[in-house]
């Protein structure tokens, strides 16, 4: 997984509540595999119309916006389902990090292992930056993992990540190389559960 | 002295392995679901070289892409979901994983066949890469929905890192009245605490509105604690669940059975345990709901008008209501009973139990719907029971198709959608913007709902379509 240390790029603005995984990512395109790269179909049914044109109004589609890696998010940010393919999207997109208030909770697990930082803010220095972005397309945007701080123009901003996710984030660290380093407790675990709570496993249909 | 636990809490420990410094522990997973979106997870783990570490607590269930309409006999014919269904199907052959497969008169949607099999149990934790998977909560287990690099996760060591969440009570109290289904309790909970009210809570449905109602009932209200952003719902479990699993095919047997009870009936909440978060809710209070939005907190009782953005003080607000009016096609201030629907769809994890369709039915049977409706089992089993009771005929007669079993037109990724523009009364779980398929606006209810609302051709309230009618 690509390690997150810090980041300096431009942001993009996408401020209203509640974006789902599922206006994240469509299910259509759940069927895609991930070689294909999710990328064009972030965000599908709200970056175009039915017709397939892309809507001048969002701000994905706006030429200032190109090359942006930060997404400064609304509340609620990446709700709903499962889906980690809507991280996918995001990712291939060419996002590193998200800004918001709160996010979905599954969500927030797997861009951890995914190398897309969920930087959690208050409502109210989300409102700051999303304003700031607004208004100025070119400004740059530092995100420190390290610090936990977000800094753009002269204003210093703090931001929250769960401590397991952070140290994911800034070793690029795979989960399942630390679980093996517990192999020897897990096995423990399974025998003596066996004894504690036989009903724990299927009967014979 | 011991410090009083939760529910949550014990079940927490009893699956805590290790833990780390930095708060996550790391939890054995006593069963792990699958379906055909597991195929992410599939490919990481053969990136990786590995096997899965128990195909005994594994088991696959082809639900989200199956056809529901047509023989399915005669294989698929969009070969895109074909794949799919095949993909699943060879990993868990490859796997020795128990499947559920497109032929198996057992198949339906995981959330349904799970309990139904007896598989979901009690005291254990559950995961799917589903985040529905809530709704086995109903049982007193921890279950939740993860991710694919999560599903791959717990394929390969039969764990999963977790930070601890919170702990939130739901209390619902008293009795509700006639017409009122647990659908509806869920919708004016999640109204109550919002969509992201219960985001990073292990939440507990308590109470003796919630002790009254029957599994189907608990499975539906765990099944929406996402839908206020909750890690999970669980309900502790009673004599009304161990009713329900006894002689199930992978339940417990015999003597087994009766010791699993007995280790069953401690899990509970001490009466004195902490909550974090505590919430309570008159029970009848609650009315029949529907939701008007694009959100699944955007409920309101079928006797309001939907909001007035005029009136509303918060910026953000305003501008949230007049977007979801104008993708939902409605006039601010409009009755809701005045909302013409263009169709109607019975199904899904949430609400197609065979009590739901019952109760669908018995708002349904003599009379004819008014528009095009669709009615998807949650399993097959529940299918044939439904057809055992002659509950098929009362659909099909009032002019409704009766489909087989899988997440159909719930996720709309099998093919079953609502075209775009239509308004669709549903027993689902989310009326988020393009949800049954692109464009598609979506009302969320009760399954007797959805059928007074089939019959009238407007969103309509069920109560006084049921006088005279054995509910």
């Amino acid at each position: 997984m690509e390690k997150f240390t810090s980041l300096t790029a431009t942001a993009c603005p996408l401020p209203q509540p509640n974006l789902n995984t599922d206006q994240i990512l469509p299910a259509r395109f759940l069927k895609w595999p991930r070689s294909r790269g999710l990328g064009t179909a972030l965000f599908a049914d709200l970056r175009c119309d039915p017709a397939g044109n892309e809507r001048a109004d969002f701000p994905l589609n706006q030429p200032a916006r190109h090359g942006a890696k930060i997404l400064v998010a609304g509340r609620n940010f990446g709700g709903g389902s499962s889906r980690e393919a809507a991280v996918y999207a995001i990712f291939d997109h060419g996002f590193r990090c998200v800004i918001a208030p709160s996010f979905g909770d599954i969500f927030a697990q797997n861009a951890s292992k995914n190398g897309l930082l969920t930087a959690a803010v208050s409502e109210a220095d989300a409102a700051e930056l999303a304003d700031a972005v607004t208004a100025d397309p070119g400004r740059n945007v530092t995100i420190d993992l390290e610090t936990t701080t977000i800094r753009c123009g002269n204003r210093t901003y703090r931001f929250t990540i769960d401590p397991v996710g952070r140290n994911q984030l800034l070793n690029g660290w795979d989960d399942v190389d630390l679980t093996e380093s517990f192999g020897a407790r897990i096995s423990a675990y399974r025998d003596a559960d066996r004894l504690r709570r036989p009903w724990a496993n299927p009967a014979k249909p | 002295m011991k410090e009083p636990q939760t529910l949550f809490d014990r079940l927490w420990a009893t699956h805590e392995v290790a833990r780390q410094e930095a708060g996550a522990s790391l939890l054995w997973v006593d069963r792990h679901y699958i379906h055909e979106g597991s195929f992410h997870a599939f490919s990481q783990m053969k990136a990786r070289g590995r096997r899965v570490a128990e195909p005994d607590l594994t088991f696959g269930f082809a639900d989200h892409y199956v056809p529901t309409r047509g023989n399915r006999a005669n294989g698929i014919a969009d070969p895109e979901i074909a794949n799919m269904v095949r993909t699943l199907e060879s990993n868990a052959a490859e796997n020795r994983i128990t499947l559920f497969g497109l032929r198996d008169p057992r198949q339906g949607i995981v959330h349904v066949v799970g309990p139904e099999q007896g598989l979901t149990l009690p005291g254990l934790l559950i995961v799917c890469g589903d985040s529905h998977t809530s709704t086995h909560g109903a049982f007193g287990a921890y279950a939740f929905g993860i991710g694919a690099s999560e599903v791959a996760h717990v394929l390969m060591t039969q764990t999963l890192w977790q930070n601890k969440p919170k702990r939130m009570r739901v209390s619902v109290e008293g009795a509700v009245t006639p017409g009122v289904a647990a659908k509806d309790i869920a919708l004016a909970i999640i109204a109550d605490v919002g969509a992201d009210g219960a985001q990073g809570h292990a939440i507990e449905f308590a109470g003796s509105a919630v002790r009254a109602l029957s599994m189907e009932g608990r499975m539906t209200l765990c099944n929406m604690s996402i839908e206020a952003g909750g890690r999970c719902g669980l309900i502790a479990p009673d004599s009304t669940t161990f009713a329900y699993l006894k002689g199930r095919p992978y339940a417990p047997k015999g003597p087994d059975f009766e010791a699993a009870i007995e280790a069953w009936s401690s899990l509970r909440s001490d009466p004195d345990a902490a909550f974090d978060l505590d919430v309570t809710l008159d029970a009848a209070a609650v009315a029949p709901i529907v939701t008007w939005g694009t959100s699944p907190d955007d409920g309101l009782p079928i006797d309001a008008r939907v909001p007035d953005p005029a009136r509303e003080v918060d910026e953000r607000r305003k501008k949230y209501i007049e977007d979801a009016l104008a993708y939902m096609g409605i006039t601010s201030g409009t009755r809701l009973t005045d909302i013409a629907i263009d169709r109607v769809f019975i199904g899904s994890c949430t609400n197609a139990r065979i009590e739901d369709l019952r109760a669908a039915a018995a708002v349904l049977a003599g009379r004819a719907s008014k528009v095009p409706g669709l009615v998807s089992p949650g399993s097959m089993q529940v299918k044939r029971k439904a057809e055992e009771e002659g509950l098929d005929r009362i659909f099909r007669e009032a002019g409704l198709e009766w489909a087989d079993s899988g997440c159909s037109m719930c996720v709309g990724i099998n093919g079953d959608t609502v075209p775009a523009g239509e308004r669709c009364a549903s027993t689902t779980n989310r009326n988020f913007r393009g949800r049954q398929g692109r464009g598609a606006r979506t009302h969320l209810m009760s399954p007797a709902m959805v059928a007074a609302a089939a019959i009238s051709g407007h969103l309509a309230d069920v109560r006084p379509l049921l006088a005279g009618r054995k509910v």
